[in-house]
């Protein structure tokens, strides 16, 4: 038979390996940093591009689509070529897709940390830097699908099947949650309200863990398991179950972010259900990659590559198997909002894609550089500091977690509750927050040793740039067999196989959305309820500026703990001109959706000057600029305009009158602050702030009555 | 306003999660009949596309 020479490329795969382990550095010393302010608020600086509301998105945003996002690329550009027997299709495009990505992640991370952010988790990223992904991402799609045409083998292997899933359900999430109006160059407003945002949010977020955290990698996995243990996959029917089932549940589960929040009933039953079901196939997919190691188990006392793989695995058994149980309503109860989900989060983050991505590299530099590993003795160190990290990561969050949602449930034989300071149930854990930095430390520790000794290890070696082999072309007018099953059909069909995922994951999107979405033309909106005015629509942007939505939730349970402590539960019809929905996901300090009249406007003024100066031993960092920095009011009227093309109901014409409405209530705030004896400009920063602050969720006591009449 | 009971005035709501599962349940069904009746052969095959080079 005829055989065609070619090679594969490599180049690409180095660089993504580099991009991989340098963005790995960069997003864990964040994290590290800002793990440290949670127990040494000083290290804020008083500056506002080191607050932890700004860091935290910079590491979010960093270890997933930097660290982990290159490490996907350095997997897939490598086990793709070498899976379907093909070249990549263009090296021009291969370097577009790296430059490209490693721009956007540069943009990231200065606008992030200059205050750019939509606020949606995981989603922060402004419009133009959507505009970029997309483009990249189509790159990337473009690429993959011409080499999959370009094969030199009939099937596709199954890791393929969840390169392309990935492809197309990332495509589609990142489309619909960036759905928004561009107000100015850097500021927009998302086109969804509330309950509505907070559901697509939800959607992506979730999904955004299921395609870009864990499909890719269960495709890596399918390889490289395989590939280091010398042996196949123990049961390819079980990968093509885990496959179609895994794909099918995700997109369903991401309601159980929102379990007792004002998201319809249904909807969250709907979550739960179907987080539930997810266990099968997640399990069945660790399974799968746990027991090819049979028979082999001595290799993995030897290879440091398995040993990785194997905790990463396991890892990925254990995240999986607590988040089905976190989804339970009695179970989310108690751990959301809380250090929980974070150690559950870091769980999945640090042991599966960490040490996935750490058994790759430790597989692939040494094998591109035809070498041997520098040192297996720091390797081994890597693994075990790595793993030590991990435990002393998580064990204490989960710890912190638990206390201090049972502090605060926690209420007195008389009924009061027992802790009814927030800062308590703060101050009780920051030993908790001490051993998860010490963790992240040792891991980032690992991380460094691993950086240092693939540098020796390259140095060592001579890279092959260009991997020459030869394979049979494919006889693309092959017959098909008669009686041929729709199933071999489809896999042998890269793009009708493409459909047919995207027909999938449609599916659970729409049942989830279209109902909610039909909910704002069913339920009468509650009367009381009115837009913002300019002055707190603005201070609602710099709320969003400096993340004050990373620390704080604006969504009271119904729960008696919650109203004793907040107040009245949150409504879905209070949240109707809340473009984007600022729910939260974490509560580093208390909720804010009654905060509006719970203090006087003084009190608001020295907390942001300096929180301690009002709670001693408070963890929040200052904000001393909102006190010196002039509010900018030239977009007043061009976010009204967004805000009514949106359908939010201010009267025709009231774009031009914005400014003037806001100076009026800029100067009764200012006159207000003067009665308690502090004396500033109108036209702060802070002001607006404080207007913002002292508006929220109080239109259903019926107390606030807003003119917005245009003259 | 009630907003617990919201849900109750969309026509037909419960048809929603219904349809959906009974789409995956047929559909799993079908994938797993498909792979009990496959060949050894076939999954012989696929299962060492990785090893081949």
């Amino acid at each position: 038979m005829n055989t065609e020479k070619f090679s594969y490329d490599n180049t690409i795969v180095k660089n993504f390996a580099y991009a991989t382990m340098f963005w790995g550095l960069v997003g864990m010393l964040v994290g590290l940093i800002a793990a440290l302010q949670m127990v040494f608020p000083e290290l804020s600086f008083n500056l506002p591009y080191t607050t932890f509301g700004r860091l935290r998105p910079v590491h979010t945003n960093a270890v997933i689509f930097a660290f982990v996002g290159n490490g996907i690329f350095m997997g897939a550009y490598y086990s793709l070529q070498r899976l379907v027997k093909a070249r990549m299709y263009s090296d021009v495009l291969s370097k577009i897709h790296f430059w490209g990505w490693q721009l956007i992640i540069v943009l990231a991370a200065v606008t992030l940390l200059l205050g750019y952010t939509t606020s949606k988790e995981y989603a922060e990223l402004e419009w133009p830097i959507d505009i970029l992904i997309t483009l990249i991402w189509v790159v990337f799609g473009w690429n993959m699908f011409g080499t999959i045409l370009n094969r030199r083998v009939q099937h596709l292997y199954v890791a393929v099947w969840f390169y392309i899933a990935t492809f197309i359900t990332v495509a589609v999430l990142h489309i619909v949650n960036s759905i928004e109006i561009p107000v100015t160059f850097m500021k927009s407003y998302s086109w969804y309200a509330g309950v509505q945002d907070a559901l697509v949010q939800w959607w992506y977020g979730h999904n955004a863990v299921a395609f870009f955290l864990t499909t890719p990698y269960l495709g890596l996995m399918y390889y490289f398991i395989p590939k280091a243990a010398n042996r196949p996959v123990y049961s390819y029917k079980l990968s093509i179950i885990h496959f179609w089932a895994l794909i099918f549940l995700y997109i369903w589960a991401g309601p159980h972010h929102l379990l007792y929040t004002a998201l319809p009933d249904w909807a969250q039953t709907l979550g739960t259900v179907f987080s539930i079901m997810l266990l099968a196939p997640s399990w069945g997919g660790m399974i799968n990659g746990l027991l090819t190691l049979r028979g082999a188990w001595d290799k993995v006392r030897e290879d440091v590559v398995l040993k990785f793989m194997v905790v990463a695995v396991t890892a990925y058994g254990m995240s999986t198997f607590e988040g089905p149980f976190m989804s339970l309503k009695n179970v989310n109860a108690i751990s959301h909002f809380t250090d929980w989900t974070i150690a559950h989060a870091h769980v999945g983050a640090l042991g599966w894609n960490g040490f996935l991505t750490f058994g790759m590299l430790y597989f692939l530099l040494p094998k591109m550089f035809n070498v041997q590993l520098y040192s297996k003795k720091l390797a081994n160190f890597h693994f075990w500091i790595g793993t030590l990290g991990i435990l002393f990561y998580a064990i204490p969050l989960y710890w912190a977690g638990f206390t201090q949602s049972t502090m605060w449930k926690e209420f007195t034989a008389d009924g009061y509750l027992r802790y009814p300071i927030f800062l308590e149930t703060v101050t009780q854990i920051i030993p908790m927050y001490a051993m998860r930095a010490l963790g992240g430390a040792l891991y980032l520790v690992g991380a460094i040793v691993m950086t240092y000794n693939l540098i020796k290890t390259v140095k060592l070696g001579s890279f092959v740039s260009n991997e020459d082999t030869e394979a049979a072309p494919l006889n693309k007018h092959e017959k098909e067999h008669a009686g041929e099953h729709w199933h071999r059909w489809i896999e042998k069909k890269p793009v009708q196989f493409g459909i047919l995922s995207l027909i999938v994951i449609l599916i659970g999107g729409l049942v989830e959305m279209v109902p909610t979405f039909l909910v704002k033309s069913n339920i009468p909106t509650i009367s009381s309820v009115q837009p913002y005015t300019p002055l707190e629509l603005q201070g609602r942007d710099i709320y969003i500026r400096e993340g004050c939505n990373t620390c704080h939730s604006q969504m009271i349970r119904p729960f008696r703990s919650e109203t004793e402590r907040y107040g009245e539960y949150s409504k879905a019809g209070e949240f109707v001109y809340d473009h984007p929905f600022l729910w939260g996901s974490k509560r580093n300090g208390p909720d804010l959706h009654r905060i509006g009249g719970k203090y006087p406007d003084s009190w608001h003024y020295n907390h942001m000057d300096d929180p301690t100066s009002m709670s001693p031993g408070s963890l929040m960092p200052a904000y001393p600029w909102l006190l010196d920095d002039d509010l900018d009011t030239s977009d007043t009227g061009a976010k009204i305009r967004a805000m009514m093309k949106m359908g939010v109901p201010y009267p025709a014409g009231f774009d031009q009158v914005a400014n003037v409405h806001l100076s009026n209530q800029s100067k009764q705030i200012q006159m207000n602050l003067s009665k308690e004896g502090i004396e500033t400009d109108a036209n702060k920063e802070i002001i607006a702030m404080i207007a913002y602050l002292q508006r929220l969720g109080i239109d259903i006591k019926g107390q606030n009555k807003v003119d917005f009449t245009t003259k | 306003m009630k907003f617990r009971n919201y849900l109750e005035s969309i026509t037909g709501i419960e048809i929603y999660p219904l349809i959906s599962l009974l789409l995956f349940t047929i559909f799993f069904a079908l994938l797993c009949l498909y792979l009990w009746k496959k060949d050894k052969t076939w999954v012989t095959k696929m299962k060492n596309i990785p090893l081949e080079q």
